[in-house]
C-alpha cells in the first residue's frame, strides 16, 4: 500500500518499482477532469512471475490525503481499509468449512511518502505513521528525494530518524527480542540494523526512459542535468526494490501474518468474548484459536 | 466603469514613471511571504534580499518540531538598494502557516493581520490631525508559495488565494521548482492557470491597456503574464564557476543556478517586484484594494476608534464629508485585457 499525502510520486513510484504502467498517476490528469474521491481506496492487482516464481501483487493506492484546509481523521478510511482485510481473513480462518488456502488480502507492507521538506516531520504525517504503524508494516520513504542535495538528505534522513524514534512510533523492522543464539540470530539481527540504518529510503520515480552511457535507464533529465534512477549516487531507489521484492518480501508477510494480524484477532475474539459473556448467551466454542 | 478610468491611470502613471526621486529614507514597501513549511520561503527572502534575513532554523530538537504551532506573523525589515533607489524593505514571514492537521485559524490569522494594517490607515486618515510620522504598514503584494506537486492546487490553496487575493496583491509562485522537469514545469503551470481561472481567483496578474500603454510597456506586462506562477528556487550558497561567483544549488547530477532565468524565473521576479512594478503594487494596494475596503467597512458603520484620540470624534468628520464613495467593482485587480 502506498500512502502520503498527493503529489508525491506515489504512483509513479509503483509504476518504476515494477517497471509497468499499473497505475495512473494523478500529474497525467486534467483541470476538467472530475476530480479524485478522498476516500477512494484503488487496489491494482498484478500477476508477476520471475524465475519461476509466481507473485500475485496487489497495490493499493489511496489518494488524496492531506489537501484539505481541516485534514483531521483523514487516515481514518486507510487504517479501516486495512482493519477490514485482517476482518475478512479471520471471518474465513473461522469458518467451520474454510478453504484449504485463503485469498490473502491482508496489506503486508506500507510505504509511507515523507515530503522533501528537509525540515521535519509534519505533525499530520506523525498521526498518520503512528496509526499505520500500530496495524502494519510501515516503511517510510522520502519522495521526490532530487529536490534534496546530497548534504540536506542526509540530515534530512537523521532528522527524522531522531523523530521518529521520539513519538515511540515502530517501524519495520520490528525491534526483535534479544535472542542471540546463534549465528543466524546474529545475522539476522545486523541484517535489520542495516534496514534500521538505512531507512527513509530517499527515492526518485520514473517512467521516463532516459540515456546514459549509451543505456536506457529510467531517469529525470532536469535543467541540471540526468537523473538516474538506478544510480545509488542519486537515489536509494535499487535498494528499496532489493528490501521490497527480494531480501524482505517474505519475512514482511510472515510480520503481517504472526505479529499484526495476531495482535488484530486476539483483540477481536477479547472483545467478543466481552460482549458474549455481557448477553448471556453461551460461550461460542470457537473462540480460542 | 469611471473608477476603474481613474485607477487606471494612475496605475498606468506608475508604469510609465518607473524612477522617482531617491526618498531619503527609502521607499516603504511590504513583501508578506506565504507557504507551508519546508517550501524555501525563508531561503527565498535571503535569496532576494543577499543577506541573512531569516536565520536558519534549527530543526534538530524533535520535541519543539513536535509541538504543533499557531501561525506567527513576524515582519523583519531590511534596508536596500535597488537600482539606485533605497528601499525601506519590510518582509513578512508566516511560519507555521498550513503546517497543522486543521488550519481554519491561519487564513483568519493572516486575514486579521492584513485588514489592520488597513484599520491603522484609515484611523489615520480619519484622524483630525494626522501624524506626520505615520508608518504605513500595508501589505503590498503577497507571495503565495505552491507546493511542487505536479498536479494541480490544493483546496488550502485555492481558499487561501480567494480569499487573500481580495485584500492585497496576490502573486503565486512555485517553490523549488528545481524538483520538476522543465515539460512537468510547463503542465503545472498550465494546469494551476487552469484552476486559478476556473476557481476565479484574484492573483495580480499584470493588467494592461491596450490604449494608452506603451508598447513596450504591454509587451514586459505580456511575458510576465506568460511566466505566471513564477517558478523559483533559492540558494544561500555561492559557489565559483567560470571565476564568477554563482548562487547555486549543486546535486551529484549537475548545478542549477537561481540567478540563470533559462533555469527558474527568480531573476525575473526580483526585478518585477523591487524595480519595474514595485510602483503599480503600492497603487493597486493604495487606490483600489484599500479603497474598497474602506468602503466596506464605512458602509457598514462601524466605528473607527485612531490609536490616540485628540478629544475630537474622527468618525463624525467622515460622515459628514462629501466624499464620493466609489462603487465597488466586481473584481479586486482591474483587468483590462
Amino acid at each position: 500500500m502506498v500512502v502520503g499525502r498527493t503529489g508525491l510520486g506515489k504512483s509513479t513510484l509503483i509504476n518504476t518499482l515494477f517497471a509497468a504502467h499499473l497505475i495512473d498517476s494523478k500529474a497525467s490528469k486534467k483541470s476538467s477532469d472530475p476530480p479524485r474521491q478522498t476516500t477512494e481506496i484503488i487496489n491494482s492487482v498484478t500477476l508477476i512471475e520471475e524465475n519461476g516464481i509466481n507473485l500475485k501483487l496487489t497495490i493499493t493506492d489511496t489518494p488524496g490525503y492531506g489537501d484539505q484546509v481541516n485534514n483531521e481523521r483523514c487516515w481514518e478510511p486507510i487504517v479501516k481499509f486495512v482493519k477490514e482485510q485482517y476482518s475478512s481473513y479471520l471471518r474465513k480462518e473461522l469458518t467451520p468449512a474454510r478453504e484449504r488456502r485463503i485469498n490473502d488480502t491482508r496489506v503486508h507492507c506500507i510505504l509511507f511518502f515523507i515530503a522533501p521538506t528537509g525540515h521535519s516531520l509534519a505533525p499530520l504525517d506523525i498521526a498518520v505513521m503512528r496509526k499505520l504503524s500500530e496495524n502494519s508494516n510501515v516503511i517510510p520513504v522520502i519522495a521526490k528525494s532530487d529536490s534534496l542535495t546530497p548534504e540536506e538528505r542526509l540530515n534530512f534522513k537523521k532528522r527524522i530518524k531522531e523523530e521518529i524514534e521520539f513519538h515511540g512510533i515502530r517501524l519495520y523492522p520490528l525491534i526483535d527480542t534479544e535472542e542471540d543464539y546463534n549465528e543466524a540470530d546474529r545475522i539476522e539481527k545486523q541484517l535489520a540494523q542495516q534496514i534500521r540504518d538505512t531507512i527513509p529510503f530517499a527515492i526518485v520515480g520514473s517512467e521516463m526512459n532516459v540515456v546514459v552511457d549509451g543505456k536506457t535507464v529510467r531517469g529525470r533529465k532536469t535543467r541540471a542535468g540526468i537523473i538516474n534512477v538506478e544510480n545509488e549516487q542519486h537515489c536509494e531507489f535499487v535498494h528499496l526494490r532489493n528490501f521490497l521484492m527480494r531480501t524482505h518480501l517474505h519475512d514482511m508477510i510472515e510480520t503481517t501474518a504472526s505479529v499484526h494480524y495476531e495482535n488484530f484477532r486476539t483483540k477481536q475474539l477479547l472483545a467478543l468474548k466481552e460482549s458474549n459473556g455481557i448477553k448471556n448467551t453461551s460461550a461460542n466454542g470457537n473462540d480460542t484459536g | 466603469m469611471s473608477h476603474l478610468g481613474s485607477v487606471a491611470n494612475i496605475a498606468l502613471m506608475a508604469t510609465k514613471t518607473h524612477r522617482r526621486k531617491a526618498v531619503k529614507k527609502g521607499l516603504t514597501y511590504t513583501i508578506m511571504i506565504v507557504g507551508s513549511s519546508g517550501l524555501g520561503k525563508s531561503t527565498f527572502v535571503n535569496t532576494l534580499c543577499e543577506s541573512n534575513v531569516f536565520p536558519k532554523i534549527d530543526y534538530s530538537n524533535a520535541e519543539k518540531a513536535a509541538l504543533e504551532k499557531t501561525v506567527r506573523v513576524s515582519p523583519v525589515s531590511v534596508d536596500m538598494e535597488e537600482d539606485g533607489i533605497k528601499l525601506a524593505l519590510t518582509v513578512i514571514d508566516t511560519p507555521g502557516f498550513g503546517d497543522n492537521i486543521d488550519n481554519k485559524g491561519a487564513f483568519t490569522d493572516i486575514l486579521n493581520f492584513i485588514e489592520k494594517q488597513y484599520d491603522d490607515v484609515l484611523a489615520e486618515e480619519c484622524r483630525i490631525k494626522r501624524n506626520p510620522k505615520f508608518q504605513d504598514n500595508r501589505v503590498h503584494v503577497l507571495l503565495y508559495f505552491i507546493p511542487p506537486t505536479g498536479h494541480s492546487l490544493r483546496e488550502m490553496d485555492i481558499e487561501f488565494m480567494k480569499k487573500l487575493g481580495t485584500r492585497t496583491n496576490v502573486i503565486p509562485v512555485v517553490a523549488k521548482s528545481d524538483t520538476m522537469t522543465p515539460s512537468e514545469l510547463q503542465s503545472f503551470k498550465k494546469r494551476v492557470n487552469e484552476d486559478i481561472a476556473h476557481y476565479q481567483i484574484p492573483i495580480y496578474n499584470f493588467p494592461v491597456d491596450e490604449e494608452e500603454d506603451d508598447d513596450e510597456v504591454i509587451e514586459e506586462n505580456n511575458e510576465l503574464r506568460n511566466l505566471l506562477p513564477f517558478s523559483i528556487i533559492g540558494s544561500e550558497e555561492e559557489v565559483i564557476m567560470n571565476g564568477r561567483r554563482v548562487r547555486c544549488r549543486q546535486y551529484p547530477w549537475g548545478t542549477v543556478e537561481v540567478d540563470n532565468s533559462r533555469h527558474c524565473d527568480f531573476s525575473k521576479l526580483r526585478y518585477m517586484l523591487l524595480s519595474s512594478h514595485l510602483h503599480e503594487l503600492k497603487e493597486i494596494t493604495h487606490d483600489f484594494l484599500y479603497e474598497q475596503y474602506r468602503t466596506e467597512r464605512l458602509s457598514k458603520g462601524l466605528e473607527i476608534t485612531p490609536a490616540e484620540d485628540i478629544g475630537d470624534s474622527p468618525y463624525s468628520s467622515v460622515q459628514n464629508s462629501g466624499q464620493n464613495t466609489p462603487s465597488a467593482p466586481a473584481s479586486p485587480v482591474p483587468v483590462r485585457n
